[in-house]
């Protein structure tokens, strides 16, 4: 099989644990929750009023005028793209603007500006809405904006797929560089919606952790005292580059992102498939498109969002289709769950884990779910990871799975 | 209200909907030449510039102020 060689050379993010990676991974590896209580007026009459937000606000790397017209959504993604792009040391490195491309999702997009502009139009009428509005709350916003400060000419793509959201731009970027369209792709996902409306629709699903007097211990995979996921907020984006086009520039190589698999359940519009099919098959599909063998995949960055019913489904995939050696986390015990980010957030995590052998720990597994497989709870666990995979699944059947390697 | 006056408040609105440096804001200056005011934020402007200065501006006279001695004049004799 001869497919082009595709790595990872630049790493951005703004998470609940940090304003940048570096501050994310640490706070990761330390086991520290992201997950606070909502102390704005709107949340008091919220059945949720916990979150985890970001803990370095936009405004303070983004001047007062600009963010006037970028949704948070939008701001964030900015943030985490010029982060990984100079990390990637491609600021100087005349690249041709016609062989990059972007592909930066949203699960949600601008649902702040648009509730935002809503209340102005309902207060003051329809001359006082923002020009801005449109741009701010359009789904493409967050990826056209890091195009647009980039420089990409090859192309800029939104994905949307709820919470799988990121982990697929990040395939579609291998897809684009894998079909020849660009070299360099700046992939992730974005999403902010810590808003009431938001909550208030996810938490009459009862999908959400009601936990408001232990915020910290509220997302909490796989134990058996799980009753929800926390909403959190944040961007994460990777810069994806063939390999030997890395190698010319003798640039630093985090990991390979070495195949992925994509499948769609086709059995309900929100719930996971009861014997989590279409993740297995995801999972089979990326490891046969990576040319991995199981054996070699050491560690998986789980989906587990701290729901009932999903946590222990993605268990029953993954012993279908890697088997029982893997070692697990689910950093949203962490960060909560970012929707449309947290595909790539996790992707961070995971390629981080592959470079560095070590694997942040699940916080809040005091009681583990009987059959479960061998996780790291609690502390972080040095682990010789040659291959690792990354799950992401979201609202609509959406199955994703990334198998980094190691270099 | 001077025409002093009408231009502090035009650099006060510039400043906070585009980041226009007031000590720039002069009769003479193009908005979008001089002082880089794009069509967006012109819409922001002269919104802002109706209430502060309480005075119609209609979107087919919007094209006519294309300095700032334009707005002043258009604001000095319609306010």
């Amino acid at each position: 099989m001869a497919t082009t060689d595709v790595v990872v050379t630049g790493l951005g993010a703004t998470t609940p644990l940090g304003g940048d990676v570096a501050s994310t991974w640490e706070a990761m590896l330390a086991g520290r929750s992201g997950v606070g209580p909502l102390t704005q007026e709107w949340a008091a009459q919220l059945p949720v009023r916990i979150a985890a937000q970001l803990t370095v606000d936009p405004s303070e790397k983004i001047d007062r005028v600009k963010m006037r017209r970028l949704d948070r959504s939008e701001a964030i993604a900015l943030i985490a793209a010029h982060e990984a792009w100079a990390d990637a040391g491609l600021a100087d490195s005349g690249l041709d603007a016609e062989r990059l491309a972007v592909s930066v999702g949203t699960g949600i997009g601008g649902a702040q500006t648009l509730l935002a502009q809503d209340d102005i139009l309902e207060a003051s009428g329809p001359r006082r809405v923002s020009p801005h509005t449109v741009p701010m709350l359009m789904p493409n916003g967050p990826a056209a904006w890091v195009g647009l400060e980039l420089g990409a000419k090859a192309g800029v793509h939104s994905v949307a797929s709820a919470c799988a959201t990121g982990a697929e731009a990040i395939s579609l970027g291998l897809d684009l560089i894998r079909a020849g369209r660009a070299d360099v792709v700046v992939a992730g996902g974005t999403e902010a919606v810590v808003h009431q409306l938001p909550i208030a629709g996810f938490a009459s699903m009862r999908a959400m952790s009601t936990r408001n007097d232990e915020p910290e211990k509220a997302s909490r995979p796989w134990d058996k005292g799980r009753d929800g996921f926390v909403l959190g907020e944040g961007a994460g984006v990777v810069v994806l580059e063939r390999a030997d086009h890395a190698a010319a520039r003798g640039a630093r190589i985090y990991a390979r992102l070495a195949g992925a698999g994509i499948t769609s359940d086709g059995y309900d519009i929100v719930q996971p498939h009861p014997e989590g099919l279409g993740a297995t098959r995801a999972i089979a599909k990326a490891l046969a498109d990576a040319g991995v063998s199981r054996t070699d995949v050491t560690h998986v960055n789980a989906h587990a969002t701290s729901t009932p019913v999903g946590d222990m489904a993605e268990i029953a995939s993954l012993r279908a289709a890697v088997g029982d050696h893997p070692v697990l986390t689910s950093t949203k015990s962490m960060t909560g769950h970012l929707l449309g980010a947290a595909g790539a957030i996790e992707s961070i995590a995971t390629i981080l884990s592959v470079r560095d052998s070590v694997i942040p720990p699940t916080i809040n597994l005091d009681d583990p779910e009987d059959g479960l497989l061998d996780v790291a709870a609690h502390k972080p666990r040095q682990h010789d990871i040659p291959a690792a995979l990354n799950n992401s699944f979201g609202f609509g059947g959406h199955n994703v799975a990334l198998i980094f390697t190691r270099v | 209200m001077t025409r002093d006056e009408i231009i502090a408040g035009l650099a006060e609105i510039l400043e906070e909907v585009a980041g226009v440096n007031p000590d720039d804001v002069a009769e003479e200056k193009s908005f979008t030449d001089d002082l880089d005011v794009d069509s967006l934020s012109m819409v922001e402007v002269v919104v802002a510039a109706e209430e502060k200065f309480d005075v119609k501006i209609p979107d087919n006279e919007v094209q006519n102020l294309k300095t700032v001695g334009d707005a002043v004049s258009y604001i000095e004799s319609n306010a």
